[in-house]
């Protein structure tokens, strides 16, 4: 590294930013000081980019989608997929150049001040952020949220690795409760000028809030492809389980999680669908709303989930079943995945504070017997 | 009735570079050094002075906190230099040794007709008290405590550990003395652990055996008592390494302070690594040959490639090392390695690489290179579990160690382990932390809160 960015040089404020770029582009030739002499060639870099790349395909059918869904809405089906792709990208580009310039602007601020290297976790975060909103969301709101998630979520905790809350859920979590209108309800789910003529019978609601007919089709293939209306990224469970091969063959992210999700989810909705009070039976849940993305991506984030591996399981459980609660419980909330996750975020560390007190007393009762 | 405990967590690194089962060089004595370093809590007061003449088994140091409590000398000479670090801190006394080699006569006895207080007085005598550590801490054994019990772990299987077969397998007469000395100092049991019922040390009379199948840190005494018999609070048990048996044994049976021993020269930066024979102690400059053409990039480890001590070529080897690993520096850069998505050369445990896919036999030359940056600790608790096989969360242990809070490292098992137990975690770590260090920091403050 040039001296100029060294303690004590000109352009020190720049450290942590000008180490991010370096080490971004080499592994540095820093060697072991103390402890093991060598070291596993795995770092947060190569974890945390595998979790983008399985997050890749959601992220890239979900701008097909916008497209797509665009096309319905105004009755235009003249463009092809690689045409709808490329309106939809234009459309959450914005989403994610803001995304990234809040949240890494403030990461790298926050690095410098700490004295530490820039950490990968924003380039996650960062991804999955736009993934989660609508695609109408206003930029100097997604702006203002990121701001709030990363200080609020993260670095006041000391960054990442510390924090108790996942940034993405909490970002969405902000934009859900302060700007209500354009979060929820039929308006903002697809992307359209005002100007544009709709076709007749036309709604923008999701397939969880609608009631009645819409311009798509809501059968089990188009809620498993997703060509339905949504957030940016959470309507093709198809590409989800592709990102959740990804994560689960690398074992980044934790079986045990989404299978307890899973099984949780389909409990409630069980429970729902023998009581008459469910619309959709509860393997459709599965299907609907942000359940797949959540419970594959965000429930997974090896930070805000449960650390030990009984706590996986009854956090990933206490997901499922508490979305679906949501979903038939309360009128007021369509869909309840991000509550679920942001509730069981809090409550990670009392679960895993009762598998360890558990754990330890069966060990010391195991001892006595012995 | 020995019986078999499977391990089925660990981690055995495939570093490249395991010595040939044959001792290519025999060091003779020529600068030996006594560091007191190597012994944790030992207060050290200086018992010769420059140009004194010793015999081999003559005080050179003993504990400023139980004067009994001696180091001796590996040979017979003159006491050539005191070196000492900051604030005089004493690290070594240097030893030249001389041609004729006298030794200390304790006398031949026959160990299993000794009572206790004879065991222990000869022990602390001849400076073998020493290889007695005790658990928890790790510190060097209270020669007023009586241990619970007293654990021998026969085999290592750090990487490129030595052959213990070969190190120790014609030395049974001076292990079966060994234990038969080590039973009087316990109302316990003595444990043996082994690698397997081929093990030499499987012939050895009055102690429990126990054998152990499974990838390193199995063949570490921590983890082997924590499967025998948990250390609880309050417990005190004795831990001996097979080369300090055998030095006990020794002592009985020839009557001398005999710690001789076949040391594996290893690592990838090892030019034909073989056996040496030598006393602990010996400057690194007698391998210099081993390093091959890049001494310079080279870092010399004396003990395995995760736990040991880097001594730099001038240093001396540690007292309770039979291991030199000699390793490359890696101080290059690597152009987007994070994102290769191959790396074929380099080892991963983490299936994010491939290296899971390679046959078990393929060995890696590794390097020293940190592989990325210092990070918080980011993954579960359970992605370090499953290198450790033992029943503890290494992870909710490190970070109370971080925090110094002794009721939470109590709770997660500070007692059972010592920093190289968590070797592997440290290995694994993709936030590159120094989890050995937080337990080495964890341990001083239970000492220092505990004293």
């Amino acid at each position: 590294m040039n001296p100029i960015f060294e303690k004590g040089g000109k352009l020190y404020w720049l450290h942590s930013t000008v180490d991010a770029f370096e080490t971004f582009l080499h592994v540095p030739g820093t060697v072991t000081k103390k402890g093991a002499h060598v070291r596993d060639s795995i770092d947060l870099k190569r974890i945390l980019i595998l979790v983008v790349i399985a997050a890749a395909p959601a992220a890239l059918f979900g701008m097909w989608n916008v497209g797509y869904q665009h096309g319905l809405a105004t009755g235009d089906t003249s463009l092809n997929i690689l045409g709808n792709w490329w309106y939809g990208f234009l459309k959450v580009l914005p989403l994610y150049l803001v995304s990234y310039i809040v949240g890494l602007g403030i990461e790298f601020a926050s690095c410098q001040i700490r004295g530490e290297e820039v950490s990968e976790g924003y380039l996650v975060s960062g991804f999955f952020i736009p993934l989660i909103v609508p695609v109408t969301t206003p930029l100097w709101m997604l702006a203002l949220a990121v701001a709030f998630a990363v200080i609020f979520g993260k670095e006041v905790f000391g960054g990442t690795g510390m924090n108790i809350v996942n940034p993405a859920i909490l970002t969405r979590a902000f934009l859900f409760f302060s700007y209500p209108n354009y979060m929820s309800g039929s308006e903002c789910w697809i992307a359209h000028k005002p100007a544009e003529q709709l076709v007749d019978g036309f709604t923008g609601a999701t397939p969880l809030a609608l009631e009645g007919s819409a311009q798509y089709s809501t059968d089990f293939w188009s809620m498993f492809i997703g060509t339905v209306p949504g957030s940016v990224g959470e309507t093709s469970v198809l590409a989800i389980l592709l990102g959740a091969c990804i994560l689960l063959w690398t074992g980044i992210a934790s079986w045990k999680i989404m299978l307890g999700g899973v099984l949780g989810a389909l409990l409630v909705g069980g429970i729902g669908d023998l009581a008459g009070i469910s619309s959709i039976s509860c393997l459709e849940q599965l299907l609907y709303g942000g359940f797949a993305f959540g419970i594959v991506f965000m429930a997974t984030d090896p930070v805000t989930s449960a650390q030990t591996e009984a706590g996986k399981w009854i956090y990933g459980f206490l997901i499922g079943a508490l979305c679906i609660t949501v979903r038939l419980f309360n009128p007021g909330y369509a869909e309840g995945m991000m509550l679920a996750i942001l509730l069981c975020n809090i409550f990670a560390p009392l679960i895993d504070h009762c598998v360890i007190g558990a754990h330890l007393s069966r060990k010391a009762k195991k001892l006595k017997t012995a | 009735m020995s019986q078999t405990i499977v391990l089925k967590k660990g981690l055995n690194i495939p570093v490249s570079g395991e010595a040939e089962l044959r001792v290519s060089k025999t060091i003779a004595p020529g600068i030996v050094a006594v560091q007191p370093t190597a012994f944790k809590g030992f207060l050290p007061r200086l018992l010769v002075k420059e140009g004194d003449s010793v015999l081999c088994g003559s005080p050179v140091l003993a504990d400023k906190k139980n004067a009994d409590i001696l180091l001796t000398s590996p040979v017979s000479g003159t006491v050539k230099e005191i070196v000492r670090g900051d604030k005089r801190k004493l690290l070594a006394v240097l030893i030249e040794a001389d041609a004729k080699q006298q030794c200390v006569d304790f006398g031949i006895k026959d160990a299993a007709k000794l009572d206790a207080a004879q065991v222990r007085q000869a022990l602390l005598q001849s400076g073998l008290w020493p290889w007695l550590v005790q658990r928890p801490y790790g510190v060097i054994a209270d020669p007023e405590a009586a241990p619970r019990d007293i654990f021998v772990s026969t085999f290592s299987t750090a990487p490129l550990a030595p052959d213990a077969k070969f190190c120790f397998g014609s030395e049974m007469a001076a292990a079966q003395a060994g234990v038969d000395a080590l039973s009087k100092l316990t109302s316990g049991k003595v444990h043996l652990g082994l690698d397997g019922s081929a093990s030499p040390f499987a012939a050895l009379k009055g102690a429990e055996q126990h054998i152990f199948k499974g990838m390193h840190p199995a063949g570490n005494v921590g983890v082997q008592i924590s499967h025998i018999a948990p250390i609880c609070k309050e417990d005190i048990v004795w831990t001996v390494s097979p080369a300090g048996l055998v030095a006990i044994g020794k002592l009985f049976t020839t009557g001398r302070y005999d710690v001789r021993r076949k040391v594996a020269v290893t690592g990838p930066a090892a030019f034909e690594p073989s056996y040496i024979e030598a006393l602990p102690g010996i400057p690194m400059k007698e391998i210099a040959a081993f390093c091959g053409n890049e001494p310079g990039a080279t870092r010399v480890i004396s003990g395995d490639i995760l736990s040991g001590s880097n001594v730099g070529a001038d240093g001396y080897l540690g007292f309770f090392d039979n291991q030199i690993t000699l390793v490359r520096e890696g101080t290059e850069e690597e152009l987007l390695g994070w994102i290769n998505p191959v790396r074929a050369k380099q080892f991963s445990a983490d299936r994010s690489y491939f290296s899971w896919i390679m046959p078990k036999s393929r060995k890696y030359e590794m390097t020293t290179n940190l592989h990325g940056g210092p990070r918080a600790f980011l993954m579960n608790d359970g992605y370090y579990a499953r290198v450790l096989p033992m029943d503890i969360y290494p992870i909710f242990l490190a970070k109370a160690c971080l925090a110094g809070d002794i009721e939470k490292m109590e709770k997660f098992g500070i007692y059972e382990v010592l920093p190289e137990d968590l070797a592997t975690c440290e290995f694994v770590d993709p936030s590159k932390n120094n989890i050995q260090d937080m337990i080495e920091q964890g341990i001083n403050l239970m000492l220092k809160e505990m004293a």
